[in-house]
């Protein structure tokens, strides 16, 4: 047979390197975890999970670290898929740990960086060893230099300049108790091959990833919902048609103009797209030119 | 729509980040805001033009420093193909990353200034991608505007490195003149360049053959993962999951499981999207046989005349990696190869190698950082293993320190 018979797409290809990590972690980890935000990157790696195994169930929990500042359609979504696959879902409060005092919320308002502590507190208590996390290369600078599995010490510091070489798909799950390895099934994807494979696959997404009417202010050149978290400080608010392209915190994460209803209006206009998506939508990585680096060195995703 | 990885080795000087930003830029996969990141930075170091290596070094410490530390990944799409670039710091220190960058690559991309010639680092470069086996290399003859678009220097350098590289076993080489800053050669022909024949380095990347490199006929399938649903829906259903290696398995097969020797028949190739009439490389998948035969991780399915070695004597060459302690003679460390993890005494260290001559020193005791020699190392469980040069996947092994869990060296097995 010509070797044309065994074609294999590029989508196969990185579903395949996918699965193969996910195995590898569930082979060699005795307390692995999937960060699950209801995004789309997450909702990706789940579908990836339940590929992975079957026909049998996911073998890990899901963990969601959850800032109290929800999309609420994100929440309800979070909660039916999670029920459909019958996982444990267990949540990271933000809201908890500044009541309980381990964390104190910023005069700001802003949760991103306080998200951290509670990561970490988690993942202590449970004594998770591996967490999945749906971050990919292609999304910031720092990430580009990631590794698939991205060793962390008994604090979760990511130290950048001090990475294991990672070579062929031999990954060193190696670690010391209490340190931990964060895996990112999708760090070859990008944005579009992500969508492109929500395509493929038909996966159900949350509302907010379509071009829907909303109440909004701008602020700086971003779009801000107005809701509970973002009220209006001088700006008039007025009503677009946005969609979002990363889920994120609700008071942080910023919507884009935009006429996509569908999946493949979404992947026409990110194809056309000229705008980074967390350029476009994280207030949170605008702080400095080093900011997601400086997050990740204190155990951020 | 495929995949093609690529790796790129050079120096700043060579131009290869405007090279890498050419590529992005032509392809139309750079961000505006990323361009903007770039040149707000540039400006305010008083650099005379934007630096588009500032797009490539990620971590503060490299843009502080203005060098390259690590390996980055870089990834754009054309209507042919999705590319991912890993971009390797190309200074001697950092043959770690050059050879940690080659070692997924189908292709590799080296770059050398027209008005220098080949340098140690080309021959270097060189030598690491047929190490690690990479099967296509294109060398760009970078800053041709600076040599006046001469045909004469151009052909001077293809012949010198053309001729290096038959002693190495270069499978498939490429040689093209590119202006990187003005981007001749780079997405499209060159009008600088009437009497070059070949192709711009983009259509070269989006054409060169690349399916063929599958091992298609060695059939290699490492266990990683047993499946035992015991669910009501699945009370008795038993299967290896794991990524095809190399060769094309099919309900029906007759296979041997190794190392215990036992075989079976393939019933069922599954997908979570159902059964399928055949599996192949990268496939990753999970088999059922006929019969109930013990098979764990690490065990690998073949075909009954057709299997790897089953040894614990393993012939390598091997590239250190750690900084921290120097491999010596009688050393012990983890190795993991395939799915398989056991342990492995460096027995011997036959000679040192020399990247840039390529002289071999018998006498070394022993190798620090970067440094790549010949081994017989001793395991305590046998590798069921193929030599490098024919599997790149039941050819490759790393050890793995088990004091301070480092990875510490990439091996390649050689014919005993």
């Amino acid at each position: 047979m010509s070797v044309a018979a065994y074609r294999f797409s590029h989508l196969d290809a990185l579903e395949s390197e996918a699965l193969f990590i996910m195995r590898e972690v569930v082979a060699e980890f005795e307390r692995p975890v999937l960060l699950f935000s209801g995004g789309k990157d997450s909702i990706v790696m789940l579908r990836l999970a339940s590929k992975a195994f079957a026909p049998a169930r996911i073998p890990f929990p899901v963990l969601h670290i959850d800032t109290g500042h929800n999309f609420p359609e994100v929440l309800a979504y979070r909660d039916r898929r999670v029920a459909e696959l019958g996982l444990q879902l267990i949540v990271g409060s933000v809201p908890d740990a500044i009541e309980s005092g381990l964390v104190s919320a910023p005069a700001d308002g802003t949760r991103n960086r306080i998200q951290t502590p509670v990561l970490l507190d988690t993942v202590e208590k449970y004594r998770f060893d591996a967490l999945f996390g749906g971050a990919r290369r292609d999304e910031e600078k720092a990430r580009a230099k990631e590794r698939v599995f991205s060793f962390r010490d008994e604090f979760g510091q990511w130290d950048p300049r001090n990475q294991r070489p990672e070579l062929w798909s031999l990954y060193n799950a190696r670690h010391a108790p209490g340190e931990s390895i964060r895996v990112f099934p999708l760090s070859n994807w990008t944005e579009l091959d992500v969508w492109h494979y929500i395509a493929r696959e038909d996966i159900a997404l949350p509302p907010i990833y379509f071009a829907h009417e909303r109440e909004v202010i701008r602020r700086g050149d971003m779009l801000y919902a107005v809701n509970a978290f973002v009220t209006p400080r001088g700006e008039t608010p007025f009503t677009a048609r946005v969609r979002y392209r990363t889920v994120g915190d609700a008071s942080c994460t910023a919507a884009v103009e935009s006429d996509a209803d569908t999946v493949a209006k979404v992947i026409e206009e990110v194809a056309a797209t000229r705008i980074t998506e967390r350029g476009a939508t994280r207030g949170d990585d605008r702080t400095s030119e080093a900011a997601m680096e400086d997050r990740k060195k204190e155990g951020y995703f | 729509m495929d995949l093609l990885r690529f790796a790129t080795a050079g120096s700043v000087d060579d131009g290869k980040s405007t090279l890498i930003g050419r590529l992005l830029y032509d392809t139309k996969s750079l961000f505006a805001d990323q361009l903007a990141a770039v040149e707000a930075v540039s400006a305010a170091r008083g650099d005379d033009y934007t630096n588009l290596a500032l797009l490539t070094d990620g971590l503060r410490a490299e843009r502080e420093q203005g060098i390259t530390i690590d390996v980055a990944y870089r990834y754009f799409a054309t209507p042919r193909r999705k590319f991912i670039i890993a971009d390797t710091p190309g200074h001697i220190q950092y043959t770690r990353n050059m050879v940690t960058g080659a070692s997924t690559a189908d292709l590799a991309l080296v770059l050398v200034d027209a008005r220098k010639g080949l340098v140690e680092q080309s021959r270097r470069h060189a030598f690491l991608c047929s190490l690690l086996r990479v099967p296509h290399l294109v060398l760009c003859v970078n800053k041709m505007d600076l040599v006046d678009w001469s045909q004469e220097v151009f052909e001077e350098i293809a012949a010198e490195f053309t001729a290096f590289a038959a002693k190495l076993d270069v499978p498939d080489l490429t040689v093209i003149p590119v202006s990187a800053l003005h981007g001749d050669n780079i997405a499209r022909r060159s009008a600088n360049l009437p009497w070059y024949e070949g192709p711009s380095l983009l259509h070269h990347l989006e054409h060169v053959h690349i399916a063929s490199d599958r091992n298609l006929v060695d059939v290699r399938f490492p266990v990683q993962y047993v499946i035992r649903p015991q669910s009501t829906a699945h009370p008795d259903y038993r299967g290896y999951a794991g990524q095809v290696a190399s060769g094309v398995l099919k309900p029906g097969d007759e296979v041997m499981v190794l190392p215990s020797g036992f075989t079976s028949t393939i019933t069922h190739i599954d997908t979570a999207d159902g059964p399928v009439a055949q599996a192949y490389p990268p496939m990753s998948v999970t088999i059922r046989l006929a019969d109930e035969i013990d098979i764990a991780r690490g065990d690998l399915i073949c075909r009954p005349h057709n299997a790897p070695a089953t040894a614990q004597d393993i012939d390598a060459m091997l590239c250190w990696m750690d900084e921290t302690r120097p491999l010596r003679t009688g050393g012990r460390y983890a190795i993991k190869h395939t799915t398989r993890t056991a342990r492995a005494v460096v027995r011997q260290l036959h000679y040192r190698l020399d990247v840039n001559s390529l002289h071999r020193d018998e006498g070394s005791d022993g190798l620090t950082l970067n440094e790549i020699g010949r081994v017989r190392l001793r395991t305590t469980q046998p590798l069921l293993a193929d030599a490098y040069r024919r599997n790149r996947t039941t050819g490759g092994f790393i050890l793995i320190d088990e004091s301070t869990h480092r990875t510490v060296a990439a091996g390649m097995i050689v014919d005993g």
